[in-house]
């Protein structure tokens, strides 16, 4: 069978994906939502016909926005995760013994239930006893929080579509009001490469920069997402993701890990420097 | 067409404007740009479609100047969905509408009796054909500072003493969603032997929601002048003037010829004819779910503490007669900020656009085509404004109602010899052009009324507030034209 899943990268730029089966099929009041297997890539999460995740890749991705403040911050306990509704952010975190409490925030009650189906692999720890699942708006959900979390993780869509909201400067606003005073919150950032990504990118960057005190970017590198290059955002109250990052005690949990390094998390931080351009113009 | 023929499913124009461009007629008539070839730029700009549709009258497609086949039909349709005896198309916003309505019942020296805050467009028509305006003071809320609907005392009042006025004008409902007793007011007016006009430029989704304030037409106005673009979801610059039993419909159409465009938009016409089946099909549906999500907000906005979402709380039986509920009209000043500064900072640093802000209030506008997430964003912001800017509201006027003076009809005022005099330096003179903030684009002053000292603290105040002000031939308003 010669079947194959493209999604628009830019205008003129495609990513092919060869299909072996289509597993889902589903359309919630939020969005499309299907899983295909691929030979290359394994299963494939798709929303409105953007990857969200692969079972070949997401490793890169849910490491990287966990492992960095959870390695930076000495105390986390109570963490608030939005969108992530595949499991794969939820599986990290159950890692850590000192996190007492993982409150899940996601609009969509068809992708959990989509990914607890089709991807258990990924979704197997949301019945951890410290997972509190939410169906909920994330806007709606937080600014009724203050002073209640170290951590906050925002595992969100692009922002074109349902995910719009999470790429605010009200919901940036909201989010470290909910965060306790050395809280952190980190979140997808995003693809410098594109045009199209990269101004918005951008924009986000600028909002949360007026927001949080310390605020910088890192990367890594994704496959199956635009040009294979990826940011996340770190925003702290307090700590800094290089000056307060305490390898030791991250290395005296020994987590073994597939991307996530020590050095890594250092090196993930010195970005190119037409990046760093990108990044000063909107700091100023 | 026979009125027991009318079928709420057709959309006359829309249809005939399909059917013209599966003919691929050869255009040798205006437009210049024929279909858009003539104009690649435009056409890219607003697409093929768009622009192919953009055509002159023609026998197939009926004329606006004298409608007999297509747009009659469609007037028709229009006028039984509003429950309207007759229903006009217009093409030149709901100023023309407010414009022919005022124009088709007053002449040169005749009173009308209307509230002072109406829109700019309904002094501006009493410029044009020289009515002298009786004002019936609206009652305040002083908590809001905002003006409400005219009392039944009132007009009553204003009846008794000017039983030569021809007509009543009412707002229903205001820009803030406050409706006065229309049925009261109507039965007085006919009483009186004047007519009862309705300026419902925010009250198309009356005549279409379940459980809305009574509709102009259905209270037994006259007239109604009736913003389709508003909450109706047609275009920009659509708009309808219904009419009821008691008014001719072929002096109207004389008078809407006086001043409309002989080149009526067809993109305008069709967005009626498609926007008014829509309502008369899911109007119900539409308006629940635009009330459902302004409820919402309200809850959500009042929890959040400080500022005070308004909604039918506010019913005093009079005054506030009723209340439109899909108006989220918030009033900030309790948390420091006048609701000018409100609206830029959300513009500014938020990236929403609201409707207006004045010196107490902001409102959103709600319609049709919102979602849940946009108005959780609204609310976000309007929290994280208040732990971010919410200061000391000491200090902060609150908008008052000033009552005007009419020295002379706003028509020889607006016609007078005149100077240019200091703001600072004008009281006690006679304006002679409008002064206001727009939107809401209700006069502060309007032509032949006194220059009060309240009047330009007023003034100063919200130009320093940042309100947008227009109307008057010096755009900063530092000079003021005032009758020699």
């Amino acid at each position: 069978m010669n079947l194959w899943f493209s999604e628009y990268h830019a205008p003129d730029v495609r990513h092919s994906l060869r299909v072996t089966r289509h597993l889902y099929s589903g359309k919630s009041d939020y969005q499309q939502i299907d899983i295909f297997d691929t030979p290359e890539f394994g299963k494939v999460l798709a929303l409105d016909g953007d990857v969200m995740l692969t079972e070949r890749d997401e490793f890169i991705y849910n490491e990287m926005i966990t492992h960095i403040p959870m390695s930076v911050h000495p105390n986390v306990q109570d963490v608030l995760v939005i969108g992530a509704g595949d499991g794969g952010v939820v599986k990290e975190l159950t890692r850590y013994e000192s996190v007492k409490r993982i409150d899940l925030v996601e609009m969509d009650p068809l992708v959990i239930e989509a990914c607890r189906t089709y991807l258990p692999e990924n979704a197997c720890k949301l019945d951890d006893t410290r997972v509190h699942i939410y169906f909920d708006n994330a806007l709606r959900f937080i600014r009724r929080s203050c002073d209640e979390y170290d951590l906050i993780i925002v595992d969100s869509n692009d922002p074109f579509g349902p995910s719009e909201g999470y790429f605010t400067r009200e919901f940036y606003g909201i989010c470290y009001n909910a965060l306790r005073s050395d809280g952190i919150m980190v979140n997808q950032q995003g693809s410098p490469f594109y045009k199209h990504d990269a101004e918005a990118m951008q924009r986000s960057h600028k909002r949360i920069v007026n927001t949080f005190p310390i605020s910088r970017v890192y990367q890594a590198h994704i496959p199956t997402y635009a040009a294979g290059y990826w940011l996340f955002g770190f925003a702290s109250k307090k700590y800094h993701p290089i000056d307060d990052f305490d390898e030791e005690r991250w290395k005296s949990l020994h987590l073994s890990t597939k991307y996530y390094t020590t050095k890594l998390h250092i090196g993930s931080f010195y970005l190119p420097a037409y990046l760093e351009k990108m990044l000063m113009e909107v700091e100023s | 067409m026979d009125r027991t023929d009318l079928d709420q499913t057709r959309a006359p124009i829309y249809e005939a404007l399909e059917k013209f461009r599966e003919m691929r007629v050869v255009p040798f008539d205006v437009p210049g740009h024929k279909h858009g070839k003539g104009n690649p730029e435009l056409t890219a700009f607003l697409g093929e479609k768009c622009v192919g549709v953009d055509v002159n009258s023609m026998k197939p497609l009926d004329n606006l100047c004298h409608p007999i086949s297509v747009i009659r039909e469609a007037e028709l349709l229009a006028a039984d969905a509003f429950g309207a005896k007759n229903a006009f198309l217009m093409v030149g916003g709901t100023t023309s509408s407010v414009q022919s309505m005022v124009l088709s019942c007053c002449k040169h020296g005749d009173k009308i009796i209307l509230p002072r805050n109406v829109h700019r467009s309904v002094i501006n028509s009493l410029v044009l054909c020289g009515a002298i305006p009786v004002y019936v003071n609206p009652e305040v809320d002083h908590r809001l500072g905002i003006s409400l609907g005219m009392s039944r005392d009132q007009v009553k009042k204003a009846i008794d003493a000017n039983p030569d006025a021809v007509a009543v004008l009412v707002n229903n409902p205001t820009y803030y969603g406050i409706c006065s007793d229309i049925r009261a007011i109507v039965k007085m007016a006919h009483d009186a032997g004047m007519l009862c006009l309705a300026d419902e430029a925010h009250g198309t989704h009356f005549y279409f929601g379940e459980n809305m304030p009574v509709s102009a037409m259905k209270a037994g106005a006259d007239m109604a002048a009736v913003s389709m673009h508003k909450s109706g979801g047609s275009l920009t610059q659509s708009s309808l003037l219904l009419v009821g039993e008691n008014v001719s419909e072929r002096h109207v159409r004389q008078i809407i010829n006086l001043t409309q465009t002989t080149s009526g938009s067809y993109l305008l016409m069709s967005s009626l004819d498609i926007s008014r089946r829509n309502l008369a099909l899911r109007g119900k549906e539409v308006f629940r779910k635009v009330v459902e999500m302004a409820e919402y907000a309200r809850e959500e906005i009042n929890a959040i503490g400080g500022y005070y979402a308004y909604g039918r709380e506010m019913i005093n039986g009079d005054s506030i007669f009723d209340f439109d509920p899909t108006k989220l009209s918030v009033h900030t000043r309790d948390i420091g900020l006048a609701g000018i500064e409100v609206y830029d900072i959300l513009r500014d640093e938020y990236d929403i656009q609201i409707e207006f802000g004045d010196i107490g209030n902001i409102l959103a506008y709600l319609s049709i085509g919102d979602r849940m997430q946009e108005l959780e964003r609204l609310v976000s912001a309007l929290a994280e404004i208040r732990r971010r800017y919410k200061k000391d509201p000491a200090g902060l006027l609150s908008q008052e109602y000033i009552d005007p003076e009419v020295v002379c009809s706003p028509q020889s005022a607006f016609y007078s010899a005149k100077k240019s005099v200091p703001l600072k330096d004008s009281i006690g003179q006679v304006c002679s052009e409008f002064v206001m903030c727009y939107p809401p684009g209700i006069p502060i002053l309007a032509p032949g009324e006194r220059i009060t000292a309240n009047i330009i603290e007023y003034i100063q105040y919200a130009k320093a507030k940042g309100c947008s002000m227009t109307g008057s031939e010096d755009p900063d308003i530092n000079n003021i034209n005032v009758l020699i």
